[in-house]
């Protein structure tokens, strides 16, 4: 690791202020990300602020029903919570599915929102890349992109955003809400809080450089059933090739989430409509842009959806 | 990729290579290893941005530690305590080697600053047990040849105790049918939640006999 100086922050506030302070500071959580592209000198932050002590770790009860989850609430936690498995299990479920045990003790809901991409040329640091390296170019484009995106893609990158929790939350509609070093505080859709790539990829989600996540709220339950369907390459413990978030209501009404197809969760509300599967994924999938090594997205998103899809009839 | 290993740390391990069939013993430290002093600087590695003091207590003694800032908790255990039994397999959280139980949850040792965890309490291999004394997942993996070469040991035995832990507490998994209902030790729950602990002997099935007897006795 490249040396950083460190500092304990003793309020939110102070947290987003030693981001505005120091042109290069990096907040640290669970640190099960940022330490990994630490290490391989990916990240190079000169200082390091650790806001493990901010008591951002508690789930509340809010008005109408909601929830709100504060930043630091570790991903066991949150899969584990009563309110979250009863109300909102496709949460629960999508954070069960990602990483290992170890490291969701270890991770944070914050912190799951802003990992990086596992691209495979944006851990090598000896081949170009926009994202890493802003203008070097983007090796994944003709490269190995079996697991990269074919959503809103550019002709700069194509790499996923890797978080199963995301996608849970795009399902349910969640809201990030955060604090400036100003201490002024605002709360972002989640459906606008993560970039598509276009040309900056490097920048990758709707936080200002002196903006920290203070919590995510999640609005009242919406009732149904819910599903999420994780399809990745051995059964525990990767990232996936494409994954479902579904909630399905008895009449058969459903909202629909994707992972593993874009630069942020992927959804499509005008399609949810259509009567099945098949033309609820060609009307989410609209434009997609595949290659040889991932041209199988579309029709396995296609055979996962019709599953969730035929298994909510069955316990309809 | 760096790492902050000494080359004092070199030489063990290669005379701990060299040992052979030693080396499955990898988890029943010597007392006389926890005896060391409490703080030791490790001159190889001086430090470029001034040092943190951070206290921990590891297997229930006290540490003030002054470490650099980027010393993971992997390696003060390993480096400035001398507690050899965690151990560091990739150093990037992916093989589960450097598996350590802090304030009673298993966590990758390796992806975290120590400086994160001062005034916590971390429980390593030679924690859990003592040769004179194993605890009973230490015995139950002895008892069903639970590893071959046994550097992943430590951390196979870290996590499946906090994997029955995790179970005890109803804390659900990826394969629990239903997220609210109270979750049992099946062996599916077991194979599910030791995912992120790697062996590249294949112990996996003596390690599952072990780790559901320790369970069965807990019942």
């Amino acid at each position: 690791m490249k040396p950083f100086t460190y500092e304990r922050a003793r309020t939110p506030a102070a947290a987003a202020a030693a981001l505005a302070a120091t042109p290069g500071a990096k907040l640290i959580a669970g640190g099960t990300n940022l330490l990994d592209l630490m290490k391989l000198q990916i990240e190079t932050p000169t200082h390091v602020v650790d806001i493990n002590r901010l008591g951002l770790d508690q789930i509340e009860e809010v008005a109408g029903n909601g929830v709100r989850i504060g930043a630091l609430v570790r991903n066991t936690d949150l899969a584990a919570h009563p309110r979250v498995r009863k109300d909102y299990a496709v949460l629960s479920r999508a954070l069960l599915a990602g990483a290992s045990g170890q490291l969701r003790n270890k991770a944070t809901t914050a912190g799951n929102l802003l990992q990086r991409t596992r691209c495979p040329y944006f851990y090598d640091p000896t081949k170009p890349c926009n994202k890493r390296q802003p203008g070097s170019g983007c090796s994944a484009i003709g490269g190995f992109d079996r697991n990269l995106a074919i959503m809103g893609t550019s002709d700069q990158c194509i790499a996923t955003h890797p978080s199963d929790m995301a996608v849970a939350m795009r399902v349910l509609d969640a809201s990030v809400e955060t604090v400036r070093a100003d201490g002024s505080r605002r709360s972002i859709p989640i459906a606008d809080f993560h970039r598509l790539p276009g040309t900056t990829p490097q920048v990758e989600t709707a936080l200002a450089r002196d903006e920290m996540i203070t919590s995510v709220v999640l609005p009242a339950p919406l009732g149904g059933r819910h599903y999420y369907r994780k399809v990745r390459d051995r059964a525990s413990y990767a990232f996936a090739l494409i994954s479902v978030a579904a909630v399905i209501q008895p009449d058969g009404r459903g909202r629909y989430a994707y992972g593993g197809l874009a630069h942020k969760p992927w959804r499509v509300e005008a399609a949810e409509a259509q009567p099945d599967a098949k033309s609820i994924v060609r009307a989410t999938l609209d434009g997609a842009r595949t290659s040889a090594h991932n041209a199988f997205k579309p029709l396995l998103v296609e055979r996962t959806l019709a599953s969730v899809m035929a298994q909510a009839r069955s316990q309809a | 990729m760096k790492t902050q290993t000494s080359p004092a740390l070199e030489v063990r391990r290669r005379s701990l290579l060299a040992g052979g069939v030693a080396s499955a013993a990898g988890s029943l430290v010597p007392m006389s290893v926890q005896a060391q002093p409490a703080s030791v600087p490790n001159p190889a590695s001086p430090p470029a941005s001034g040092l943190m003091p951070v206290s921990l207590k590891v297997n229930g003694r006290s540490h003030a530690l002054d470490l650099d800032p980027r010393t993971t908790l992997l390696d003060a255990l390993r480096e400035h305590l001398h507690l050899t039994g965690s151990k560091k397999g990739c150093d990037h959280g992916q093989c589960g080697a450097c598996t350590v139980l802090v304030n009673g949850r298993r966590i990758n040792s390796c992806l975290s600053l120590a400086a994160m965890h001062d005034g916590d309490e971390v429980t390593t291999i030679e924690g859990l047990g003592t040769p004179g004394k194993l605890h009973p997942m230490q015995a139950a993996f002895v008892k069903h040849d639970g590893f071959q070469c046994g550097y992943c040991t430590p951390g196979q035995i870290c996590s499946a105790v906090g994997t029955l832990q995790e179970i005890r507490a109803g804390i659900p998994s990826h394969v629990s049918v239903d997220v609210t209902a109270i979750q049992k030790v099946t062996p599916e729950e077991i194979r599910e939640r030791m995912s992120g602990n790697l062996c590249r002997c294949g112990a996996y099935a003596n390690m599952l006999d072990a780790i559901q007897e320790v369970a069965g006795g807990q019942a």
